[in-house]
């Protein structure tokens, strides 16, 4: 029951934000305060949930293959790879670790 | 000029590799113990990949559903920016807005943008839409049902597809030094906090490194004009 409750109010909520974007007046989200933190925020949630789900499970920190496999996405960006190839190296490559004991 | 020709293979190009990647949703939403049904719910209808991702971790994490369901919120607002330069851009006609809004994401919004021309912002937002919608939830629905196929998802490396994700999307948002410092502190907050505090909350507290960043900002910016004076 939580998992639907999570998925309905998710689904709304990202929804209503979508539609508001394009129906408010230009005006209203035109502050520079506003639109800065709408820049950043997301660089700081994506930041933190990289970070917890490369390093973490239930809740403790832990250094496993996964950092390898981050480490693998991290050389496909910065070698300007496609999206699908950057998300692909990061699994094999923690697959490999893995397979090896890691 | 550019032709449509070329606007559609763009579009093709960025819909199909993203909408492929919903697989991996697919098998690590199955792994973070949803149903099939829930899973392709999340797609159909929430169809914001960053999101998804973030929900369904902080599910498996034991996370409740409400703070779940926030740290999905606040990744999903940055698509009311999108909605906001697209609806120029666009020209949407009110009665389609509410159907259009559902593919306001960053890859229709990246492809609409790079555009010319508004009609080939119209093309390339709604190929990109259309491709990677019915890819997405196509790929979602073979990554939940394979899941058990697949066997342990983690042998696999599938549990690194979400971070994997995440960095992708994060890269091309690291241009200045205030976002590199946002997400530094992001990170350690995410992670310090991690071990003391209940699960999906970290991830809420992380975010107030960029309200904080802005606000410590401003005040550097303030006392050196006044220092000027």
């Amino acid at each position: 029951m939580n998992v639907w409750i999570a998925i309905g109010v998710t689904a709304a909520a990202c929804y209503l934000v979508k539609l508001a974007g394009l129906l408010v007046p230009a005006g209203a989200l035109e502050r520079p305060l506003v639109r800065r933190l709408a820049a950043l925020l997301p660089v700081a949630l994506l930041a933190a949930l990289t970070a917890q789900q490369s390093f973490s499970t239930g809740g403790a920190l832990v250094l496993d293959a996964r950092a390898a496999g981050l480490a693998a996405a991290a050389a496909a960006l910065v070698l300007r790879a496609p999206f699908l190839v950057v998300v692909a190296a990061a699994v094999a490559v923690t697959a490999a670790a893995r397979a090896l004991g890691a | 000029m550019k032709a449509d020709s070329a606007v559609v293979r763009d579009a093709l190009g960025v819909g199909v590799a993203v909408g492929l990647s919903g697989f991996a949703f697919g098998v690590t939403a199955a792994g973070a113990g949803l149903d099939v049904l829930q899973i392709c719910a999340l797609s159909l209808l929430v169809f914001t990949g960053a999101s998804q991702f973030a929900l369904v971790g902080a599910l498996a994490a034991g996370g409740n559903p409400f703070t779940a369901a926030a740290g999905a919120f606040f990744l999903g607002t940055r698509n009311a920016f999108y909605g906001l330069r697209l609806s120029q851009l666009l020209a949407v006609r009110r009665a389609v807005r509410p159907l259009a809004a559902h593919w306001v994401i960053d890859e229709t919004t990246a492809v609409a943008l790079a555009q010319p021309t508004r009609r080939a912002a119209r093309i390339g937002f709604t190929v990109t839409g259309l491709t990677l919608y019915l890819l997405w939830n196509l790929t979602t629905l073979l990554g939940a049902l394979g899941a058990e196929a697949v066997g342990d998802t983690n042998a696999w490396g599938l549990d690194a597809a979400g971070p994997a994700v995440f960095l992708a999307l994060l890269a091309p948002m690291l241009r200045t030094t205030t976002d590199r410092v946002v997400a530094g502190i992001a990170v350690l907050l995410g992670l310090g906090l991690l071990p003391v505090l209940p699960a999906g909350v970290p991830v809420l507290v992380a975010a107030l490194a960029a309200p904080a960043v802005l606000w410590w900002q401003g005040r550097m910016a303030g006392r050196r004009t006044g220092a000027d004076r």
